[in-house]
């Protein structure tokens, strides 16, 4: 990585802030009318620069999902701001909502799941450009077929349906989709989970063109720091519902601070070896 | 075609098997029609062996079964002791009957618990949910036997509607429009009771598929791309929940003739319920074989309406 890339990074002002984001869920056993309340998020604050690649990882359950869905406006958080760029996302009518949420696309774990079975892979891309009005069914489909090419689909497949395509080919349908809409910033949920080394590995090339070309401001979540620590331009560690360190990767690789982070990095570098061989020596 | 063939096959051996129990369960009951004649003193023992050899009561059951199935062949549908008549002439008329109150019923409890049970599931959790499942609870506790009777206590009290029966005395008097206004007059109650007696299990069917796509990741992802309430609940999620729907919307078709038995025999509703009803009491065999049949016939008709609707409704459902 060279000195014109740590510049741009240092430099680089924030596409979206949150302050103090809470999320506390009530949970009630079965057969018992007592709730306990789980804090999914306390206090977090986050900044994510734009343009640049920023990784959010940690074990399952710590509450990085809810930080997605809130910064994507699929949940409310109970307390704190999102701003994007100079808007808060918190604040909003359901109608400027909705006006918004072209801005932040968020691409699922399950991309079996997160896909319509019913609509043709043309369809799914067309979803959201139909949702936002953007244009005739003749000339978005069009528009779809160009998209598939773009993330290495055949648009000779646009008649097939999701469950037709294999895991990663789902999540590039998936991912065509999310960028449909020019997106500033993509949130990829969990993404490459669930697929195998060497598809992880060209998902994640994928993203890192997708990137360039658009000008995305990317946000990986993963339990998984050997994955995305290869590629992140930062690094977000969260447990418990906190933010507990973060900072550009190389820092948070070479010096550690946070016990937690130790720990994922102790985890991570068994694994590296084998990722490394998989990505083809990219990084 | 292929598909076609074989699921109608299918239907007549379901049908072929369900004459042979019903021959062979009515021949385990003791007693016959003619029976209650050879307690009448004046209708004399020759008189009344007379009378079961006429109609081939006297032959052996295989053979009974045989003299109905001609029967059948030739359009008759077995013949009626009571009624002195082919049983088919008595099925039509009763059987639309009771087809005009069904459907009707069943067609308003649908337009009723689809959007209802939309609604409620988009407010799942909330006091109009709470509200909706507990009314509905109620009405499932509630037997379909109080229901008619207190919405017969309400109109004998009020006189709102016309009590009983299908049609007023004078219905043949009047004009058409008139008419169709009385039939929809004494249709108030019954329909009103089938619809409040199916209406909450099919609310509650709705409302947990809703439910349960609603959390689907799909909807998420299509509320991420800014889609509004109404085409979210109308076009992504009521396709995506059809599936359960239409298997209970194919368990109506075929309740269509069997579902308002009761309702029928205390609202005097001239359908198939009081003439099985009679025809059970007074073991007019064929009437009931034939009904049964009938009943069948909807199930079979009924299923393979659901299979053709999820195979038009679903793209992932396929033939084979």
């Amino acid at each position: 990585m060279g000195s014109e890339h740590a510049a741009r990074l240092a430099l680089a002002p924030s596409l979206v802030r949150a302050r103090g984001l809470s999320k506390r869920f009530a949970q009630r056993q079965s057969f018992s009318r007592k709730e306990f309340l789980v804090d999914a998020l306390t206090e977090v604050d986050l900044d994510l620069p734009s343009q640049c690649l920023t990784t959010l990882v940690g074990e399952s359950g710590c509450g990085k999902s809810t930080l997605a869905s809130c910064l994507a406006m699929l949940e409310r958080p109970d307390r704190g701001e999102i701003w994007l760029e100079d808007r808060d996302l918190t604040r909003l009518s359901p109608r400027d909502q909705r006006k918004l949420r072209p801005n932040i696309q968020m691409v699922f774990q399950d991309s079996a799941g997160a896909l319509n079975p019913r609509f043709s892979a043309a369809e799914i891309i067309m979803e959201p450009l139909e949702i936002q009005r953007q244009g005739t069914r003749k000339d978005l489909r069009a528009r779809a077929c160009d998209w598939m090419a773009e993330v290495g689909l055949s648009p000779d497949w646009a008649d097939r349906r999701p469950l037709e395509f294999s895991g990663g080919q789902r999540q590039r349908l998936a991912i065509a989709r999310a960028i449909a809409l020019k997106p500033k910033l993509l949130i990829l949920d969990e993404s490459l989970s669930g697929l195998d080394l060497s598809t992880q590995a060209q998902i994640l090339n994928l993203l890192l063109d997708l990137q360039a070309e658009h000008c995305l401001t990317c946000l990986l979540i993963s339990h998984d720091l050997t994955l995305v620590g290869q590629v992140a331009d930062f690094v977000l560690v969260m447990q418990q519902g906190r933010i507990v360190e973060s900072g550009p990767r190389a820092e948070i690789f070479r010096r550690p601070q946070h016990p937690h982070t130790q720990q994922l990095l102790a985890s991570s570098r068994v694994a590296e070896s084998a990722f490394r061989a998989a990505a083809g020596g990219r990084s | 075609m292929k598909y076609l063939r074989r699921r109608a096959i299918h239907g007549v051996l379901l049908l072929f098997g369900v004459s042979v129990l019903c021959f062979l369960f009515s021949d385990l009951a003791p007693g016959s029609f003619f029976d209650e004649m050879k307690l009448n003193p004046q209708i004399s023992p020759s008189t009344v062996a007379a009378l079961r050899s006429q109609y081939g009561l006297d032959q052996p059951l295989a053979l009974r079964y045989f003299l109905w199935m001609k029967s059948v062949a030739r359009g008759d549908w077995g013949y009626s002791f009571a009624y002195n008549a082919p049983v088919r002439s008595l099925l039509v008329v009763r059987a639309r009957n009771t087809m005009i109150l069904t459907t009707t019923a069943t067609l308003l409890a649908w337009l009723i618990a689809i959007p209802l049970g939309i609604w409620v599931a988009d407010c799942a959790g909330r006091l109009q949910d709470r509200l909706a499942m507990a009314g509905t609870s109620v009405l499932l506790a509630v037997p379909e036997l109080v229901l008619v009777l207190a919405l017969l206590y309400w109109i004998v009290r009020t006189h709102a509607l016309p009590v009983g029966g299908m049609a007023s005395p004078n219905a043949d008097s009047l004009a058409l429009w008139a008419k169709l206004r009385d039939l929809a007059a004494h249709l108030v109650v019954p329909v009103a009771t089938l619809v409040l007696a199916s209406l909450p299990i099919l609310l509650r069917h709705v409302r947990a598929s809703i439910i349960e796509v609603l959390r689907a990741p799909f909807i998420q992802a299509a509320r991420g791309h800014g889609i509004g309430r109404a085409r979210l609940l109308f076009r992504y999620a009521l396709p995506a929940a059809a599936n359960p729907m239409i298997s209970l919307f194919g368990l109506s078709i075929a309740g269509l003739l069997s579902g308002s038995l009761l309702v029928e025999v205390i609202m005097g509703w001239p359908g198939l319920g009081p003439l099985l009803l009679e025809a059970s009491i007074s073991r007019d065999i064929h009437v009931v074989v034939g009904a049964v049949m009938a009943s069948t016939l909807f199930m079979i008709l009924g299923s393979f309406l659901a299979d053709v609707m999820l195979l038009v409704v679903d793209p992932r459902v396929r033939l084979d």
